[in-house]
């Protein structure tokens, strides 16, 4: 039996405010615990919200950036729930009236573009963090992340396959930095995923029955928990079994999803509108102002990408995955007119440098400028390509210009044809096999005697001019 | 006269004038604390050292501009958060609680100058009519040592009737600074809902709480509610309305002024004699020129059922805060859910748990609809009752409570005939109006309140209103039991 996969995506991404949702505490990551905490955040009697403009700013922008209709009245309600790491009991979320409604993205899976509905984003704040006990006697709490502004970004459950989610994941994160509405760093928790999949028989247009995939805590994860999810489901269906509603867990040591609780245990969080804030009345001129602030989103910049550059479909998707790629990209393009040459540099010498150091291209050091110089050495002869990526590696190490690398290190290119003839000559005295073979007709012999010259010259013979001089030579 | 009879008027003036030291004031009222403390039990902590010395330091700041306030002794209710200074709602749960900051309207009486000299018991949480629900102890109401002051604000009214303070601050959420207030022959106004900041103000139930003074004058109700309304930034639903000069209203002029008796308000349950003694102010009221008329106010009836699901609804969320986790009492469980039992079973007194009960109850999944919503609905034809009455009238007038003070243990044992005594003081909170109640005699001995209902932000005609009959009736009452 064939069966169809059904994912939808709730997303979890923090606003990259200064200070918190309802107080004026940072968001700092990673200070020591309990150092960004206030009477209000951590729920003391008495204490009242107060909600950071900045904050709900970010989270029309958001809605806008995913097409979503924002709402011109809103409001905020309770989620109540007793757990430690949440100092009031309840969450100040937003459960009837979203900020945005109705919005979608595009994601392309296999060269197809497919449209993926977003049912809505809404503003809430963020809870504490508990850590457990080695022993498990006791748990501790720190209250630095209480309040941290959060947008809740709710899929419809348009996506077919686990490669699909990634897919929207990779959209969405690329969406949210572009806009800089979040760091949207996984590892750091400024996004998180959870994920609903069902199964139904190929061509049905009922739902299956579905979980909730939990700590998805990486791209990678989750397309493995979906994955992982996608084959456990399909084994239950096939021997005849159901699917029981639940929540479960992915558990990446043993690369399983375990139960968490059923549907009959899931919480009744008694929402009801937060009287301690006033309702939101949101005015057209306002979302215009907002929508002003909205640069050229990834999938208009590959567009222009590969219109104004004329670059493959598939650079232009790989440079505009990250804002940072793609506004360095812009930059070295206008310091040297060849835009194909400065997508390969990119693609192949600065993201495989960056994915090997892990670094984020805002603390590269290598700039726009200087790669464009590397270019322009190269299109002028002062260098070899095989030199320039040994040049490009020192840049991205020190962040020195090509110029005083290749100057320091003797790098220049030796197009002197004097020079280079005393070599080529005495390299054919030094061969005179490659030579007879050459000369009878074996083309690749040419390519050892190249050699030869470029290791005498550790490298920096002219190639091109190496060649004509062995020709001329070997008649 | 002996000083702690003096009104915050007179000792406010009396400061300015130099002819009195601000130690001297609070040395008086601290006198007569401790000559009637035993009888009344209005305290639930006391500093007497730190009010001296507090007290002491103003008299050096003689030459300063002063506040409204300045150096006059005042107490505030439990409920009200004072840094350093411990602040229990009355209740187990946070009977070691001391914050780390202090309420907004508590900040505000110092910045005018008040020297605070203790935390008054109350109602635990402000959930009650009598104080009784105090987990400490139990106030006596100072016209009859038998008697409940009225609650929840009960400590702070028996106080200011007994003369241990001129004046102090009280919370109402469905009447309670103006039920004790009129239990008490002494003066509360519930400001409009947003008048006074609610930061700091311990959450009873937050669309209905409001900050008030309690005084033995209208003139001095005046004068602390000036010092303490206003608009804070940390407060989002109090209001950026402007704060007028209120004493400028205190004309006792109410000639051609509309008043309103709603008749739903003197009905079944109203004790004949309490009746009696309002149609009596009222008349003081169109003897002054007011032009009286009876009115209805059509969804008086559900008032008290409307407000027993929205008030505990929001309680058991506001409340859920006390789990013994960050501050407060904990009681030591197997295991977290355990912990959390424990903790809130020990920590909280019956009233409160009914009520948490009551509220999740109204607020759960297939009920929110039939219960909180509804709740809401009919709340909004509330206020349109009075909505409709101001737009031909300037003030309803009308009983602030069915009886007079009861006696401990009366109702204690029957929530429900305890809920109907907030029955007319209740819709001014569903409507978020301002009211007061004002002393109108006695009935069989005890004291009978008066209330003035006014229009959103109009304490102005509220307090004037209730001026022109307090300077008319000129009543004087002295407590009898002490």
């Amino acid at each position: 039996m064939e069966f169809e996969t059904v994912i939808g995506l709730e997303v979890h991404v923090e606003l990259a405010t200064k200070t918190k949702i309802f107080c004026g505490c940072s968001t700092e990551f990673g200070a020591p615990p309990n150092t960004h905490v206030c009477p209000v955040c951590l729920g003391h009697p008495g204490v009242l919200p107060v909600l950071n403009r900045r904050a709900l700013e970010l989270a029309m922008k958001a809605a806008l950036a995913l097409n979503c209709r924002i709402a011109r009245e809103s409001k905020f309600d309770r989620k109540n729930y007793f757990y430690p790491d949440l100092p009031k009991a309840y969450q100040i979320s937003q459960y009837d009236m979203p900020i945005g409604e109705d919005g979608y993205i595009e994601i392309e899976v296999d060269g197809r573009t497919k449209r993926i509905g977003i049912t809505r984003v809404h503003l809430e704040e963020d809870a504490g963090k508990l850590m457990h006990s080695a022993d498990g006697l006791h748990s501790l709490v720190d209250f630095n992340r209480v309040g941290v502004p959060l947008i809740e970004i709710v899929s419809e459950p348009d996506m077919r396959s686990p490669e699909e989610a990634r897919a929207y994941l990779e959209k969405l994160k690329a969406i949210m930095q572009y806009c800089e509405i979040s760091d949207v760093r996984m590892e750091e928790g400024s996004l998180r995923c959870d994920a609903n999949i069902s199964l139904r028989p190929a061509g049905s247009t009922s739902f299956g029955t579905k979980t909730e995939i939990k700590n998805l805590n990486s791209f990678r994860n989750v397309q493995r928990g979906l994955e992982y999810e996608q084959e456990r489901q399909r084994q239950i269906l096939l021997s005849g079994g159901e699917v029981v509603q639940e929540t479960r867990r992915w558990d990446e040591a043993t690369g399983q999803t375990v139960s968490m609780r059923s549907k009959e245990e899931a919480h009744d969080y008694r929402y009801f509108p937060e009287p301690d804030l006033v309702a939101l009345s949101i005015d057209d001129a306002w979302v215009e102002r907002i929508r002003q602030t909205i640069p050229e989103l990834p999938d208009a910049r590959k567009r222009r990408f590969i219109e104004q550059y004329g670059l493959p479909a598939y650079d232009a998707g790989v440079l505009t995955a990250s804002k940072g790629v793609a506004d360095f990209f812009d930059e070295a393009v206008r310091y040297v007119d060849d835009p194909k040459a400065v997508s390969n540099w990119m693609m192949g010498e600065l993201l495989g440098h960056m994915n090997q150091s892990g670094l984020e291209i805002g603390r590269v050091k290598v700039t726009p400028r200087g790669l464009a110089k590397l270019i322009g050495l190269i299109r002028e002869g002062t260098i070899s390509t095989k030199i320039a990526k040994t040049v490009f590696a020192e840049m991205f190490e020190t962040g020195k210009d090509p110029e005083s690398i290749i100057e320091e290190k003797g790098l220049v290119q030796i197009s002197d044809e004097g020079a280079l003839a005393a070599i080529v000559d005495k390299v054919i005295e030094a061969n005179p096999k490659s030579v007879a073979d050459y000369k009878g007709g074996k083309e690749k012999a040419l390519g050892a005697l190249v050699g030869q010259v470029m290791k005498e010259t550790k490298g920096k013979a002219n190639p091109q001019l190496v060649n004509k001089l062995l020709k001329e030579r070997l008649g | 006269m002996a000083m702690w009879r003096w009104s915050v008027r007179e000792m406010a003036d009396r400061v300015r004038a130099g002819e009195v030291k601000p130690s001297e004031l609070t040395e008086a009222v601290l006198a007569r604390i401790r000559e009637t403390e035993g009888k009344i039990r209005a305290f639930l902590h006391m500093d007497e050292e730190a009010a001296m010395s507090r007290a002491r330091g103003l008299d050096g700041r003689a030459g300063e501009a002063r506040g409204l306030l300045f150096g006059v002794p005042g107490a505030v209710k439990d409920n009200l958060c004072t840094a350093g200074v411990r602040t229990t709602c009355a209740s187990r749960i946070l009977a070691n609680y001391v914050p780390p900051y202090t309420a907004t309207a508590v900040c505000k009486l110092e910045e005018h100058g008040a020297v605070l000299v203790g935390k008054t018991n109350m109602d635990e949480f402000a959930m009650g009519s009598s104080t009784e629900n105090s987990a400490f102890q139990k106030t006596a109401n100072p016209w009859d040592l038998n008697r409940v002051p009225g609650g929840s604000s009960g400590g702070s009214a028996a106080a200011v009737a007994a003369g241990q303070v001129p004046f102090a601050l009280g919370s109402d959420t469905g009447g309670s600074i103006r039920q004790p207030a009129a239990f008490c022959g002494v003066v509360g106004l519930k400001p409009t809902y947003g008048r006074v900041s609610r930061y700091g103000l311990v959450a009873f139930a937050s669309s209905l709480d409001q900050i008030g003074p309690i005084t033995r004058t209208v003139e001095d109700a005046a004068l602390v509610l000036q010092a303490i309304a206003g608009r804070d930034p940390r407060d989002s639903t109090s209001a950026p309305v402007e704060v007028p000069d209120w004493t400028a209203s205190l004309t006792g002029e109410v000639k051609g002024m509309r008043l309103a008796v709603p008749r739903e308000y003197i009905g079944e349950g109203t004790d004949p004699a309490v009746a009696e003694a309002v149609k009596r102010a009222v008349e003081t009221l169109a003897g002054l020129g007011a032009v009286v008329e009876e009115v209805s106010l059509p969804h008086t009836k559900y008032a008290v059922a409307v407000y027993y699901l929205i008030a505990p609804a929001e309680a058991s969320s506001n409340l859920a805060r006390y789990d013994g986790v960050r501050y407060g009492v904990r009681v030591e469980g197997d295991n977290l859910i355990d912990m959390y039992g424990r903790t809130r079973s020990q920590g909280f007194g019956p009233e409160v748990k009914r009520r948490i009960m009551l509220g999740t109850y109204a607020l759960s999944s297939g009920y929110y609809d039939a219960y909180y919503l509804r709740a809401q609905k009919v709340r909004t034809l509330i206020r349109r009752d009075f909505e409709a009455v101001f737009e031909r009238f300037d003030a309803v007038v009308a009983p602030t409570a069915p009886t007079t003070a009861f006696r401990f243990g009366e109702k204690i044992e029957d929530p429900l005939t305890m809920y109907l005594n907030d029955v007319l003081t209740i819709p001014v909170n569903l409507a978020g109006l301002p009211a007061i109640s004002v002393p109108c005699g006695l009935a069989g001995g005890l004291p009978v309140g008066l209330q003035v209902i006014g229009k959103p932000f109009d304490e102005a005609t509220v307090l004037r209103v209730a001026h022109a009959y307090e300077q008319a009736a000129a009543l004087k009452l002295e407590p009898a039991g002490l």
